[in-house]
């Protein structure tokens, strides 16, 4: 209502021409005009994370779903996605490019702690929206230092200050072994739990960690074993994590197993690694797993379903970096939506940080989009999940 | 004492990984004279060719057998097609198209197959041996397979008359060209033997890492080190070079000095075994002709 | 390979007006070119002094390295430690990078010594593999900054330039990438380079003529990591950024092929060759986005059917049979 309002006295003043531009409908950077928002983006479409490609991929395809639908506000979207190989000195290159020749609007889900770390003063100088980063270190939310960059998923920081608040309040006086991955992720995640034990960090006995190339993690589980911890936290990515929840098992290991988030996927980490074995799991989840047959009845898993079919067939249902790609296009698209007809980097940046109780199809009951001005963090709620040999139950409320 | 043994069988298992590629690497090395750094890629390949056949409802053994056929054949042709144009380049040049193959099957088998991963069938029963927990009936199974392929390729070369024109034709071409061996034919050959020898690797190390396009990024190493630490000429040097490191790396990282570094460590012991025997544990030394 | 791809001793006055031409050529293509491509043209000079540097060991020593990525991260971070936590200018960076690496390669080629062929790119490209992981370590992490890397100031152009930071650091790296080929033209021209080049053809002969064959070896090594590391730190200024990700085992790779399809044991291969690290990639990005690598990696075949000695050896094949016709 008192936008309608405000429209009616802009267009009154703008008639006048007592104040022009001050109230004007339309407003573009770089990059937007009446047909076409021009977004960048950087994407490991080769070289050794050439896995999350699928997630610009399957963005583009959702873009392109949208176009065909009619765009945003009549816009098309015009999503130019570069393969950085996840080499910051790439990623800057393509960035630049990107920038001052292809000329976008905003960057788009850039991918990687160290790529994202490369453009991050670059982008805040330039002042161009370095929007919803594909990362989850915690240096992202950080609005009075850089007000032009956004992380989107929960920090990995925050996933692993919930599991150390879970031990707290259920295993107490617990001997924890970890094991991470080598690399910013890994070390992000572990650095969480310490904080989340706090005073307690001591309850950690045994740490291990495993490098990408490594082709088996055997040894770390059976060095993580032998310290006779009864609290296991397995940080890594899918393919590690089902190494090591097959290893654990099979050596005859029974201790509490923690699963970090990125390797929830039931159909390409607890399938792979046995069903049987994955029985008892505990994780954090914000997104919904599309191989759980909790959503086989879920409306919105279902149109996600077919959208994979139609738009994009050559996705994998099993691989989770397609809903979390799906997801975050559709983050976008809800900000694009909000500018309205202001299409300025500053409103874009404006319109990222008043995202309210935003309840995406793909995330779980009661896990929302939130942001404001002093919060760049959209997820921050994790509901606590356990795994029944079939589907991951939730248990406990969400925690923010 | 229980994990040290652990350990040990555990470092077996991986050490069986590296042995099978290896032995890849000594097949075409005796047929060319050259270390093929796309083998590890080619096995993954072949894996998912198995992968696919077995999907298509063909049992496990028949996907086993046309595997291997269909590796032997594009082993050959990609020996024809590829390699045949370079023939006479440097070595460096052959590394560099390598190079290019490894990176060609890699983002391929990306592209067709996606790089989520996926559980590769076994031949062995899912049960642990004598019910003990140490190893796998996998990777026992596996081992027994290595141990075959090796007293195989070593009755090759050793006993039948292609095995041994294949080893004369790398060793000195021209001579053996006299003698009426067709040189480029015993290359080809050799290219479809390691082909073969690469995807039995791979069906046996798929199950224990699990099938994605960069199943064999890391083991390429393990195996390049295995090879050259045993005598890349010799058999069954490479396959207890893949057994040593597999020991090796997991002794280091879990009682020396912890896993962060066990890599660079192992590489180091290898590199200073390299240095006093230059040609391997087990390789003949090289007298250098004027 | 022949004694005569060394470069001549002296230049005819022809090819000093070529050269003169085209240092005129260099010095106004900033002010046609964009930001964005001056930047990239920084890198190509990045590149080319590490090539060049590769070149020495590889096309002239006839040493295979599939770990030169390592000197070129050695060379980086000592840039990017003296700025972030010393303070130190960077241009001063340079000359600490190139001892560092100098020593680091030196050390490194003596044990190398001994391997030859398939054992020498095993132990370099152990090197590559290996170093990521020394630079993520604990014991390091308070310089290197861990996984996190460490991002450095992009320098201003001094003394008032009316040239923006991208321009001055072209100027910059135009005037490094000079010195440094100047460098390696003498160092090869002379008694050295033929020491060089006599061990790659004939070790024994060499040894005989009284050649101090471990010694031109390790030096070979240690020089070549020198002018790797001075890329490495003129790169990281440019980038203004260094992770241990940023200098993986296909950054190694990558080098060695740029100097195969540049043409290897010429100066210009080193120019060629850092062309291609640079633009190739993006090429093959624009033709395929479903699998860039493998557009890749075809394109390097490729390069090695038609110019199996290099797009040098291709260059002067072309100028060679042109000559003879006029």
């Amino acid at each position: 209502m008192k936008h309608g309002k405000l429209l009616a006295i802009a267009s009154l003043v703008a008639v006048l021409g007592a104040a022009p531009g001050a109230f004007a409908q339309k407003k573009y950077d770089t990059g937007a005009s009446d047909t076409e928002i021009k977004i960048g983006q950087t994407m490991p479409y080769s070289g050794p994370a050439s896995a999350y490609g699928t997630i610009g991929r399957i963005e583009a395809a959702y873009f392109k779903m949208i176009n065909e639908q009619g765009g945003i506000n009549g816009r098309k979207l015009n999503l130019i996605s570069l393969d950085d190989g996840y080499s910051p000195p790439k990623t800057v290159e393509a960035t630049r490019r990107l920038v001052e020749q292809e000329q976008v609007l905003f960057d788009f889900q850039p991918l990687g702690t160290a790529p994202n770390s490369a453009i991050h003063k670059y982008m805040n100088a330039k002042k161009v929206p370095q929007l919803f980063v594909a990362t989850g270190a915690t240096k992202w939310g950080d609005p009075k230092h850089f007000p032009w960059t956004m992380g989107w998923q929960p920090s990995y920081q925050t996933e692993g200050k919930i599991y150390a608040k879970d031990i707290l309040a259920s295993h107490p006086n617990a001997k924890i072994a970890v094991l991470y991955q080598n690399d910013d992720y890994g070390k992000d995640l572990l650095k969480g739990l310490k904080e989340g034990l706090g005073a307690k960090a001591s309850m950690i006995v045994k740490e291990a960690s495993f490098e990408v190339t490594d082709p088996s993690i055997d040894s770390q589980i059976l060095s993580l074993k032998d310290s006779g911890a009864d609290v296991f936290v397995n940080i890594a990515t899918p393919k590690f994590a089902a190494l090591a929840i097959r290893k654990v098992y099979d050596s005859g290991w029974r201790p509490v197993h923690y699963l970090n988030n990125v390797a929830l996927s039931i159909g390409s980490v607890l399938k792979p690694a046995g069903l049987e074995k994955s029985k008892g799991l505990i994780t954090v989840a914000y997104l919904k797993d599309a191989t759980d047959p909790e959503w086989a009845n879920d409306p919105a898993m279902n149109e996600y379903k077919a959208f994979l079919k139609k738009w994009y067939p050559e996705g994998n249902v099993a691989d989770s970096s397609n809903v979390y790609g799906y997801s975050a296009a559709m983050t976008l698209v809800q900000v694009l939506k909000q500018c309205g007809d202001n299409l300025t980097r500053e409103n874009i940046m404006k319109q990222a940080a008043s995202l309210k109780h935003l309840q995406l199809p793909l995330a779980r009951p009661g896990i929302e989009v939130n942001t404001a001005p002093d919060d760049f963090f959209p997820f921050e709620a994790l509901q606590l999940a356990r795994f029944d040999g079939e589907r991951w139950v939730a248990y406990g409320k969400v925690i923010e | 004492m229980d994990t040290f043994i652990a350990q040990c069988l555990s470092g077996l298992a991986t050490g069986g990984i590296y042995a099978s590629l290896a032995l890849a690497l000594v097949m075409i090395h005796q047929a060319t004279r050259l270390v093929n750094f796309a083998q590890g890629e080619l096995a993954m390949f072949s894996t998912y060719i198995a992968w696919s056949l077995i999907q298509a409802g063909l049992p496990y053994w028949a996907a086993f057998f046309a595997t291997l056929a269909v590796s032997f054949a594009a082993g050959i042709v990609i020996e024809r097609v590829v390699l045949r144009p370079v023939q006479g380049a440097s070595p460096l040049a052959m590394v560099v198209v390598f190079i290019g193959l490894l990176v060609i099957l890699n983002s391929v088998a990306g592209w067709i197959y996606s790089y989520t991963v996926r559980p590769f069938p076994s031949p062995f029963p899912s049960e642990p041996l004598l019910g003990q927990h140490y190893i796998s009936s996998h990777d026992l199974g596996a081992i027994g397979v290595t141990l075959a392929m090796l007293l195989a390729i070593y009755a090759f070369f050793r006993f039948t008359p292609l095995g041994l024109a294949m080893r004369a034709a790398a060793q000195n071409p021209e001579s053996a060209r006299l003698a009426g061996i067709r040189v480029g034919w015993m290359r080809a050959l050799g290219w479809g033997l390691a082909c073969a020898i690469g995807a039995v690797a791979g069906m046996m190390v798929a199950p224990i890492v699990f099938l994605d396009p960069n199943m064999m990024a890391g083991v390429l190493l393990y195996a390049f080190a295995a090879a050259l630490l045993g005598g890349i000429d010799n058999p069954f040097g490479a396959v207890f070079g893949g057994f040593f490191v597999g020991v090796l790396e997991n002794l280091l990282g879990a009682y020396v000095i912890g896993q962060e570094l066990k890599l660079t460590v192992a590489l180091v012991v290898i590199v200073a075994v390299l240095v006093v025997k230059p040609a391997g544990l087990f390789g003949r030394a090289m007298v250098r002709r004027v | 390979m022949a004694a005569g791809n060394l470069p001549g001793s002296a230049l005819p006055p022809w090819k000093w007006a070529a050269l003169a031409v085209l240092l005129a050529l260099l010095c106004a293509l900033p002010f046609v070119l964009s930001n964005f491509s001056v930047f990239q043209l920084t890198l190509v000079m990045a590149y080319a002094i590490v090539l060049l540097g590769l070149n020495m060991l590889t096309g002239y020593n006839g040493q295979i390295s599939l770990g030169h990525g390592a000197f070129y991260a050695i060379g980086a971070y000592a840039a990017a430690i003296l700025m972030d936590h010393y303070g130190v200018p960077y241009w001063m960076t340079l000359p600490v990078a190139a001892a560092v690496c100098l020593v680091a390669g030196f050390l490194f080629g003596l044990p190398a010594l001994r391997l030859e062929g398939p054992y020498l790119a095993l132990a370099t490209f152990g090197l590559a593999v290996a170093l990521p992981q020394l630079l993520k370590h604990k014991a390091l992490e308070k310089w290197t900054g861990g996984v996190q890397g460490i991002t450095i100031l992009k320098p201003d152009p001094p003394f008032g330039l009316p040239i923006n930071a991208d321009q001055w650091l072209y100027f910059f790296a135009l005037a490094v990438a000079i010195v440094m080929f100047a460098l390696g033209r003498n160092l090869l021209a002379g008694r050295i380079g033929r020491a060089m080049v006599a061990i790659r053809d004939n070790p024994i002969a060499a040894e005989a003529m009284g050649i101090d064959i471990a010694l031109y070896k390790s030096l070979t090594f240690g020089v070549s990591a020198m002018f790797t590391g001075i890329g490495g730190a003129l790169g990281a200024i440019a980038v203004q950024f260094v992770a241990p990700d940023s200098f993986n085992v296909f950054l190694s790779i990558a080098f060695l092929v740029g100097i195969v399809v540049g043409g290897l044991s010429t100066l210009q291969g080193a120019i060629y060759g850092a062309l291609f690290i640079q633009f190739v990639p993006n090429v093959a990005d624009r033709i395929s986005r479903a699998a860039p690598w493998a557009i890749y990696g075809i394109m390097v075949i490729l390069f090695m059917y038609l110019a199996p000695g290099g797009v040098a050896g291709f260059v002067q094949r072309i100028s060679r049979s042109w000559r003879r016709r006029t």
